[in-house]
C-alpha cells in the first residue's frame, strides 16, 4: 500500500470524510441480498453490498457421525477467494486470506449454536446431516467479511433438506424442512485507520486499514464471535468502541437480512 | 418408442432453452460476462494484458492467453463437489483456450498475459459451452482484439431425434439408442469451427446434420452476445 | 457494389461486418476479409469519407512515444526506477533521464523516487517488443505529492481533457483542484475534500457519458449546479504545470 494514498485516506477519516463521500460508519448502497440464485444448491445467496458481490451456497449430505459427539450432525464453513473476483487473487488451493474468511464466517455461526446439530441426528451412532457452506467472491471491491457473512447465514436460511428415502438421497426432491436455526448471527467488521474507526471500506481503505476487528452478534445482542485482524496492536478502549459501532450497526445488516 | 416430446417441454428439437446474458458484471475486472442457457449459469472475468509471471514463460514475439474453468462446489446435479482443480475442469480450461485462440491476435501483446476466469454457480448440461460464450463477450467487453467472437452449444442426439441445447435429463436419457453429446463452438461472422467433442454414438451423416444445427443454433446465440455488448456501451437518449 | 452497413457512432462488436466491396478502405481496429471489412474489436464507428475506422471503448493502455503519463515507482535499481503504468508493460526511468539535477554517483535513488510514488513523466521510446523508457526532463515533469489516484478508462481521456484542455480547466476551475491527466488513464487530483470528490464524480459522469453530443455543455451545468459559480467557458487550461 503506498504511504501517500493511506495517508490521504487517514486524513480524509480523521475529519469524518472518505473518498467516496461516506461518512465513517455509513455502509453503501445498496445491499441487497437474494436468495436461490443456485438451484442446485440446497440454499443459496447472492449478497451485494456496494459493488462487492459474494455467492453463498449450502449442500446438505448424510455421513457417519463423529465418534465422539454420536448424536449429532456438522457443519463446515468454507470460502474461495476466486480469481475472477480480483486480480490479486491467484489460482490455486486456498490460501491463508480464505482460510481465514471461512474460519471467521464458520466461527460465528458454530459458536453461536445457530444450528441445533443435534436435530441434525437421524440416527445415532449411524447417520446424521453434514451442512456445508461454500463462499464464492464474485467482486470484490471491498468488505468480502461482512458480505460473506451475510450470504452464509441467508444462504443457511434458503435451505431445504433434500427428499431422503431408503437411506438415499435424492438431490432432485426438495422437501419443505429447513435446517433448524436457533440463532441469526450478524457479523459487523469495524476497521482503524491512524486514530479513526470506519465500516465497510473499498479496495483502497481494505488496503489502508491498520487493523479489524469482525464481531459477531445474535439477535439477543450478545456477542458470540470476534477476530481481530491487521498488522497493528489496538488498546482495550479501541476494542471497546469497535464493539460498540458494531452493536449499532447489526441492527441495520439484521434488518436488511429481514 | 422414439423421443418425441423433449423432456424439458421445448416445443421444437431446434429450440434453445431461455437465455440471459449481461455485460460488465464484475467491476474488478476487465471485461467480465454473465451467460445464463436454462439452467447453467456461468460468470467470466477477463484480466488482462497484464505482467506475466514467471518470466521464464515470456515470448518477445507474443503474449498468451490462459483460461481457468471451475464449477462452484453446490453446482452440481448431486453431491458437493469438493474445490480444487479436478482432471475434467483442467481439461475443460484447456478446449476453452483452444476455442478461443483462433479468434485472439497474440502479437498484440507480446511478453503479457490475458487471463480467463469461468465459475459457474449452477450447471444443467452445456457448460463448457456456457463458459466459452460468456469468455468471449468478457474478451471483447475488456477491449481485446479479436477477428470475431465465439458462440458455443451442445448439440445431440437423444434416441433417434437430433437435437440442440441437450439439458442433463436429455444427456442422461437412456432409452432407444441411447445419445450422443456434442459440444461445438463456432466463429459467427466465419462460420468456422473452434470446439467439437464428441460423447456416445453418431454416424456420419447425422454428425453432418449435428453441426448444421450448431451453426444454426449459434448464430442466434451470436445474436444475444452482441446485444448484451452492446446494451452495456449505448446510453440511453443518444 | 460497395455498401456501408454501420454508420458513425454506432457500437460494433468482434467481427461484425461494417462495410462490402472495395470501395471503402479499413483503417484502425478494423480488417478487410475478402469483400467485406469487419470490426476487430468493441468499438465506435467513426466513418470519414472512404475510411472506416473503430475507437476503442474499452482495453489496456498501449504506451506510445511521447504520452505524458502518470506512473507508479515499483522498484529501485541500479541502473533507474522500474514505473508501472497500469498496463501491461512496466517502463524504466534512467538516471540520466530521471531529473534535470544531476545525480551523483552512490547517492540513494530512493530520496529522488521512492517505491510507492507517483511521478508524471513523459515516453521518449517504445520498442517493438513494448518495453518502454521514459523521461522526467521537461516542464511540468515531477513527483506528485498528496492528493489521489484515480483510475479512468484510457480511451476516454480524450474527453476528459477536452478540445485544448477545455473540459478538464473546467473542472480545476469549479473544484479549485490541481489536476494531471495521464494518457495511461491515471489521474492525479489534489484539492480539499469536497473538491476532490466533485473532481471524481465530474469525471466518472465524463466517462460514462463520453459518447454523447453536447457533452461539454451538460458537465458546465452540472458543475455549476453542484457548485452554486458561475464557469467561465473556453480558458486554455492546458494540463496543470
Amino acid at each position: 500500500m503506498d504511504m501517500e494514498l493511506k495517508g490521504h485516506i487517514a486524513q480524509l477519516l480523521s475529519k469524518g470524510k472518505r473518498m467516496d463521500g461516506r461518512k465513517p460508519l455509513e455502509y453503501r448502497q445498496p445491499i441487497s441480498i437474494e436468495c436461490g440464485v443456485s438451484e442446485t444448491a440446497e440454499g443459496s445467496a447472492k449478497v451485494q453490498i456496494g459493488d462487492t458481490i459474494v455467492i453463498a451456497g449450502v449442500k446438505l449430505s448424510v455421513e457417519t457421525p463423529y465418534p465422539d459427539t454420536p448424536d449429532q450432525g456438522s457443519l463446515m464453513v468454507g470460502a474461495e477467494l476466486l480469481p475472477l473476483s480480483n486480480p490479486d487473487f491467484e489460482v490455486g488451493a486456498p490460501g491463508i486470506e480464505a482460510i481465514e474468511l471461512g474460519r471467521v464466517v464458520d466461527r460465528g455461526i458454530r459458536e453461536s449454536k445457530s444450528i441445533d446439530v443435534k436435530k441434525l441426528c437421524i440416527k445415532e451412532g449411524e447417520k446424521a446431516w453434514t451442512v456445508m457452506v461454500d463462499i464464492c467472491t464474485i467482486n470484490d471491491s471491498g468488505n468480502l467479511f461482512d458480505a460473506s457473512a451475510l450470504a452464509a447465514v441467508a444462504a443457511i436460511r434458503d435451505a431445504r433438506f433434500p427428499e431422503y428415502k431408503d437411506d438415499k438421497i435424492d438431490y432432485k426432491v426438495k422437501t419443505d424442512e429447513r435446517i433448524p436455526l436457533q440463532k441469526t448471527p450478524i457479523s459487523v467488521t469495524v476497521r482503524k485507520i491512524g486514530d479513526s474507526l470506519f465500516v465497510d471500506p473499498n479496495s483502497e481503505e481494505e488496503k489502508a486499514t491498520e487493523a479489524r476487528l469482525t464481531v459477531a452478534i445474535d439477535e439477543d445482542g450478545y456477542i458470540i464471535a470476534l477476530q481481530k485482524g491487521g498488522d497493528k496492536a489496538v488498546t482495550a478502549e479501541d476494542v471497546d468502541a469497535m464493539i460498540g459501532i458494531a452493536l449499532d450497526k447489526e441492527k441495520e445488516l439484521r434488518q436488511i437480512l429481514g | 418408442m422414439s423421443y418425441d416430446q423433449r423432456i424439458d417441454g421445448r416445443s421444437s428439437f431446434e429450440e434453445l432453452r431461455p437465455i440471459e446474458a449481461k455485460a460488465g458484471v464484475i467491476k474488478r475486472a476487465d471485461g467480465s460476462a454473465y451467460f445464463k442457457i436454462g439452467k447453467t449459469v456461468a460468470y467470466a472475468a477477463v484480466y488482462g494484458p497484464r505482467n506475466l509471471y514467471p518470466k521464464f514463460m515470456q515470448d518477445p514475439r507474443k503474449g498468451i492467453l490462459r483460461c481457468y474453468y471451475n464449477m462452484m462446489p453446490f453446482s452440481g446435479q448431486g453431491d458437493r463437489v469438493r474445490p480444487g482443480a479436478n482432471r475434467r475442469a483442467k481439461e475443460i480450461s484447456m478446449i476453452t483456450e483452444k476455442a478461443l485462440l483462433p479468434v485472439i491476435n497474440l502479437e498484440e501483446f507480446p511478453n503479457a498475459v490475458v487471463d480467463v476466469f469461468i465459475e459457474l454457480p449452477q450447471t444443467d448440461a452445456g457448460s463448457r459451452c456456457a463458459g466459452i460464450t460468456a469468455a468471449a463477450m468478457a474478451l471483447a467487453d475488456a477491449g481485446i482484439v479479436m477477428k470475431d467472437l465465439v458462440s458455443a452449444v451442445a448439440i445431440g442426439r437423444v434416441d433417434d431425434r437430433l437435437v440442440v441445447d441437450l439439458d442433463y435429463n436429455e444427456e442422461a436419457y437412456e432409452e432407444g439408442r441411447g445419445t450422443a453429446d456434442i459440444p461445438v463452438a463456432i466463429l459467427p461472422n466465419s462460420g468456422k469451427i473452434s470446439l467439437l467433442q464428441m460423447d456416445g454414438q453418431i454416424t456420419r451423416e447425422e454428425l453432418k446434420e449435428c453441426l448444421r444445427l450448431a451453426k444454426d443454433a449459434c448464430k442466434r446465440i451470436y445474436e444475444v452476445q452482441k446485444s448484451a455488448l452492446k446494451e452495456k456501451y449505448i446510453v440511453s437518449g443518444e | 457494389m460497395s455498401e456501408l452497413i454501420v454508420k458513425t457512432k454506432e457500437v460494433v462488436v468482434p467481427g461484425e461486418i461494417l462495410a462490402t466491396g472495395m470501395d471503402y478502405l479499413p483503417g484502425q481496429g478494423t480488417y478487410r476479409e475478402g469483400d467485406n471489412i469487419h470490426a476487430s474489436m468493441l468499438g465506435l464507428v467513426n466513418v470519414d469519407g472512404r475510411a472506416i475506422r473503430l475507437i476503442p471503448l474499452s482495453g489496456k493502455y498501449l504506451p506510445k512515444s511521447g504520452d505524458t503519463i502518470i506512473g507508479k515507482v515499483e522498484d529501485v535499481t541500479m541502473s533507474g526506477w522500474r514505473v508501472g503504468l497500469d498496463c501491461a508493460y512496466s517502463a524504466m526511468l534512467p538516471l540520466k533521464d530521471a531529473t534535470s539535477e544531476y545525480i551523483m554517483k552512490g547517492a540513494d535513488l530512493t530520496r529522488y523516487y521512492d517505491i510507492g510514488e507517483f511521478v508524471v513523466a513523459k515516453i521518449s521510446n517504445v520498442t517493438s517488443q513494448k518495453l518502454v523508457d521514459l523521461s522526467m526532463r521537461g516542464p511540468g515533469l515531477r513527483k506528485l505529492m498528496g492528493g489521489r489516484i484515480l483510475e479512468v478508462n484510457t480511451h476516454k481521456v480524450p474527453r476528459i481533457i477536452g478540445k485544448q484542455g477545455s473540459m478538464v480547466s473546467m473542472i480545476k476551475q469549479a473544484t479549485d483542484c490541481k489536476i494531471i491527466v495521464g494518457q495511461n488513464g491515471l489521474v492525479w487530483i489534489l484539492g480539499d475534500p469536497e473538491g476532490e470528490l466533485l473532481a471524481v464524480k465530474t469525471i466518472k459522469k465524463i466517462e460514462d457519458e463520453s459518447h454523447t453530443s453536447g457533452l461539454t455543455d451538460k458537465i458546465k451545468e452540472y458543475l455549476e449546479k453542484e457548485t452554486g459559480k458561475k464557469i467561465t467557458f473556453g480558458e486554455n487550461g492546458g494540463e496543470e504545470r
